[in-house]
C-alpha cells in the first residue's frame, strides 16, 4: 500500500475539535483528523457510529454544535453564503443512493451543474458532459434515464455528475453499497484512476472491507459507544498491528 | 493544528487565468500556454485554440505546455479538440512538455467517446397527429387502469363486507382523524365565511323586496342541496385525495407495495381500503359541519344586518328544509367521498418512476377528483329532480 510522503503532506481539509449533537444525543466529540491534498481517505466504522453524520458536516451540509471544519483555508462552520457557494464548486458528493434526478436523462444530470454554473455554449456543455460520461465508461448513454440502469451504472452517472465543475474534492457516501463484487471492484478501479490521473482528494465513508483494502491510503475509524475515533492509520497497520478488539473485529468480520 | 492551509480559492475575475501565445516559425506553428487551463476559462480557451489550425497550412502545430500550472479535465477536452481539429485538416499537432500528473489526465480522456453519438437519439417533439394519437392512447390507457381498480376495490370492499374483522379498523380510524378531525377547522371556516357572503349578497337584493326573513331560505337550501357537499368534497380532495395519492405512490417508489405483495396482502384491501372507508365515514360527518357552519354564517348576516332575531332565522331555517333534501345531501357526501378516495388511490397506484411520478399522480388525484364531483353532482341534480316530483 504507497503511502503519500511526508513532503506531499498538505492539509486541504481540517477537522477540528468537532462535536456532533442531534438534540441532546452526542454523536461525535471532539473529532479531530487531516486530509492531505490528493489523497484517498476513508472513515471506517459499524452502522451507527456517525460516519455518515461526520461526512455531512465535512461538506456543510449540517452545522457542528462546536469545532471547525477548513476546507482549503475556510471555516465552512462560520463561512457566509457566499463563501460556501465557493466552497461548494469545489466539492462533488455521491450520495449512497445515487441521488440522480429521475426525470432527467444521464446528459441532461451531468450538464445542470455546468449551465448553472458556467456560461458555456450548449455545444461545449455537450462535449463536456460526452468527455464525463466516457471518463466513466457510459459514452453513449447519454439520452438514457436513471431509472433505465443497473446499480453500477447509475452510481457511475452519479460519479460523472459529482465530476461535472472538476471539483478538487470528492466524497463518497457507502459507493459500493448494493454492488456486486465484480462491479464494487471495477468502480474501485474507476476510483483509483480517476484519484491517479486528476489527483482529486477523495474521501470515502465505508464499511465495504475489499474496497478499503483496495483503494485507502489512510483511514481513520469511528467508533459508536467512544464516540470519535478509536484507531488513524493504514488499513494494513489496523488490521495488523492494532490491539484494539474492536478495531480486529471490524477488519476481521467477527461478530461481538 | 499550527499548519497553515493554503488557500487555492480563485475568486472569479474578467481576465482569464491563461496566457496563450503563438509563434509562427519556419515548418511549425508554435503555441505556448502558461497559468491555468481551466473550466471557468473554458469558452476563451477553446475558440482561441481552435482558430489557430487553418485549412491549407502545411505546418505542424506543437504546444508547449511547460508553463501550464493547473489542468483540468475541461482544459485536457480544449487540448483534444485542437487535435481533433488538425488531424480534421491533416495538421499534426504535438503537445510538449507535459507533466507527469497532466499527462496521467490527458490519458483518462477518451478521445473517440466525445464524438460517439448515443446510444439512443434524443426524443424529439413529433407532429400533431402523433401527440393526439399518442394521448388517445394514453387515455385510453388510463380508463382500463381505473375500470379495472374500480373493480379490484368492490371486490376487496364486499370482502371486507363479508369479513369486518379483516379490515384494519385501527388504520380507518387514523385516516379517519386526518381526514376528518384534522379537516375540520378549515371546512367550517370556509362554510361560515360562506354563509355570510351568500347571505350578506342576497340581502342586498332582498331588501328592496321587504323579502328579508327568505335570506333564511336561500342560505340553507342552496348550502344543504348543492353547495355543502360540493365545497366539502372539494377540500377533502385536495387535502386528503391527494395525501392519499402521494402516500402509496412514495411506497411504490420505494418497493413497498412490492414488500406487501410478496408478503401475501392484497394491496387494495391493505391501503385503499382503509382509506376509502374511513373518508366514507367522514365526509358526510363534515359535510353536516359545513351545512351548519354555513347556517351560522347566515344567521350572523340575518340578525346583525337584517333585524331578524334567532329565533325566526332558526324557524325559517327549519321550515325551509325536508328530510329529503338532507338524507339526499348525505349520500352525496358518501359518493364523493368514494369518489376521492377511490381516485387518490388509483392515481398512488399508477405512479412510475420517482419523484416526478408521485407529483404528476397527486396532481391528477386532486383533479380528478373535482371533476368526478362535477359530473356526479350534475347526475345527481337531474336524478334528485325527477325524485322529487
Amino acid at each position: 500500500m504507497e503511502r503519500v510522503s511526508p513532503s506531499d503532506r498538505d492539509p486541504v481539509i481540517i477537522v477540528e475539535n468537532l462535536t456532533a449533537r442531534y438534540d441532546d444525543v452526542t454523536i461525535l466529540e471532539n473529532v479531530s483528523f487531516e486530509v492531505y491534498r490528493g489523497e484517498r481517505f476513508m472513515i471506517l466504522g459499524g452502522s451507527g457510529c456517525g460516519k455518515s453524520t461526520l461526512l455531512k458536516h465535512m461538506i456543510g451540509l449540517l452545522k457542528p454544535s462546536s469545532g471547525r471544519v477548513l476546507i482549503n483555508g475556510i471555516d465552512i462552520t462560520q463561512a457566509d453564503e457566499r463563501w460556501l457557494q465557493q466552497v461548494r464548486r469545489q466539492i462533488g458528493v455521491l450520495f449512497q443512493a445515487d441521488a440522480l434526478f429521475g426525470s432527467m436523462s444521464l446528459a441532461q444530470n451531468v450538464a445542470l451543474p455546468l449551465t448553472e454554473y458556467t456560461d458555456l455554449s450548449p455545444e461545449l456543455v455537450r462535449e463536456i458532459v460526452k468527455m464525463k460520461l466516457g471518463l466513466v465508461d457510459l459514452s453513449g448513454y447519454d439520452n438514457h434515464m436513471p431509472a433505465e440502469l443497473s446499480g453500477g451504472m447509475r452510481k457511475r452517472a452519479g460519479l460523472a455528475r459529482a465530476m461535472a465543475l472538476d471539483p478538487m474534492f470528492l466524497f463518497f457516501d457507502e459507493p459500493w453499497a448494493g454492488l456486486d463484487p465484480v462491479t464494487a471492484a471495477e468502480l474501485d478501479i474507476l476510483i483509483r484512476s480517476i484519484n491517479e490521473g486528476i489527483g482529486t482528494t477523495m474521501v470515502f465513508v465505508t464499511q465495504e472491507l475489499a474496497s478499503i483494502f483496495n483503494l485507502g491510503q489512510r483511514v481513520i475509524m469511528l467508533h459508536k459507544e467512544a464516540r470519535g475515533i478509536i484507531a488513524r492509520g493504514t488499513p494494513a497497520e489496523l488490521r495488523e498491528k492494532s490491539t484494539d478488539s474492536r478495531v480486529m473485529n471490524f477488519f476481521n468480520r467477527h461478530a461481538v | 493544528m499550527g499548519k497553515r492551509v493554503t488557500s487555492h480559492v480563485e475568486t472569479p475575475s474578467q481576465t482569464t487565468g491563461y496566457r496563450l501565445r503563438v509563434e509562427p516559425r519556419e515548418g511549425v506553428t508554435i503555441v505556448k500556454l502558461e497559468g491555468r487551463l481551466a473550466l471557468e476559462d473554458m469558452r476563451s480557451l477553446m475558440s482561441e485554440l481552435l482558430s489557430i489550425p487553418r485549412a491549407g497550412m502545411s505546418q505542424r502545430i506543437s504546444v508547449d505546455l511547460s508553463g501550464v500550472e493547473y489542468l483540468d479535465s475541461a482544459g485536457a477536452l480544449a487540448l483534444i479538440e485542437l487535435q481533433n481539429r488538425g488531424s480534421a485538416l491533416s495538421i499534426p499537432v504535438d503537445l510538449l512538455n507535459i507533466s507527469e500528473k497532466n499527462h496521467g489526465l490527458l490519458s483518462l480522456i477518451d478521445r473517440e467517446v466525445i464524438q460517439r453519438p448515443p446510444l439512443r437519439p434524443e426524443v424529439v417533439r413529433s407532429s400533431i397527429v402523433e401527440n393526439l394519437g399518442e394521448l388517445a392512447r394514453r387515455q385510453y390507457r388510463d380508463f382500463q387502469e381505473i375500470m379495472s381498480f374500480v373493480g379490484e376495490l368492490i371486490t376487496a370492499l364486499l370482502y371486507c363486507l363479508a369479513h369486518p374483522r379483516l379490515v384494519r379498523w385501527a388504520d380507518v380510524m387514523f385516516y379517519m382523524k386526518r381526514a376528518g378531525a384534522d379537516g375540520l377547522p378549515i371546512v367550517a371556516l370556509i362554510s361560515l365565511l360562506l354563509g355570510l357572503i351568500m347571505a350578506f349578497m342576497s340581502s342586498l337584493q332582498l331588501k328592496q323586496f321587504g323579502a328579508n326573513i327568505y335570506v333564511a331560505n336561500l342560505v340553507t337550501i342552496a348550502m344543504v342541496r348543492e353547495l355543502g357537499p360540493i365545497m366539502t368534497a372539494i377540500i377533502v380532495a385536495g387535502r386528503s385525495g391527494s395525501a392519499f395519492a402521494a402516500e402509496i405512490g412514495t411506497m411504490i417508489v420505494n418497493d413497498e407495495v412490492n414488500a406487501l405483495v410478496t408478503m401475501g396482502f392484497d394491496p387494495t384491501r391493505f391501503l385503499a381500503v382503509p382509506k376509502v372507508l374511513a373518508a366514507m365515514i367522514v365526509v358526510p360527518i363534515l359535510t353536516v359541519y359545513s351545512d351548519f357552519f354555513a347556517i351560522l354564517g347566515g344567521l350572523i348576516v340575518g340578525v346583525t344586518g337584517l333585524d331578524l332575531t334567532v329565533y325566526t332565522y332558526i324557524l325559517q331555517t327549519k321550515s325551509s328544509i325536508s328530510i329529503f333534501d338532507f338524507v339526499t345531501s348525505l349520500t352525496k357526501a358518501v359518493v364523493f367521498a368514494l369518489l376521492i378516495s377511490g381516485i387518490g388511490c388509483q392515481r398512488g397506484f399508477q405512479v412510475k418512476g420517482g419523484a416526478e411520478g408521485v407529483g404528476t399522480s397527486t396532481t391528477s388525484a386532486v383533479v380528478s377528483a373535482i371533476f368526478l364531483i362535477i359530473l356526479f353532482d350534475s347526475a345527481f341534480a337531474i336524478m334528485l329532480n325527477y325524485l322529487r316530483h
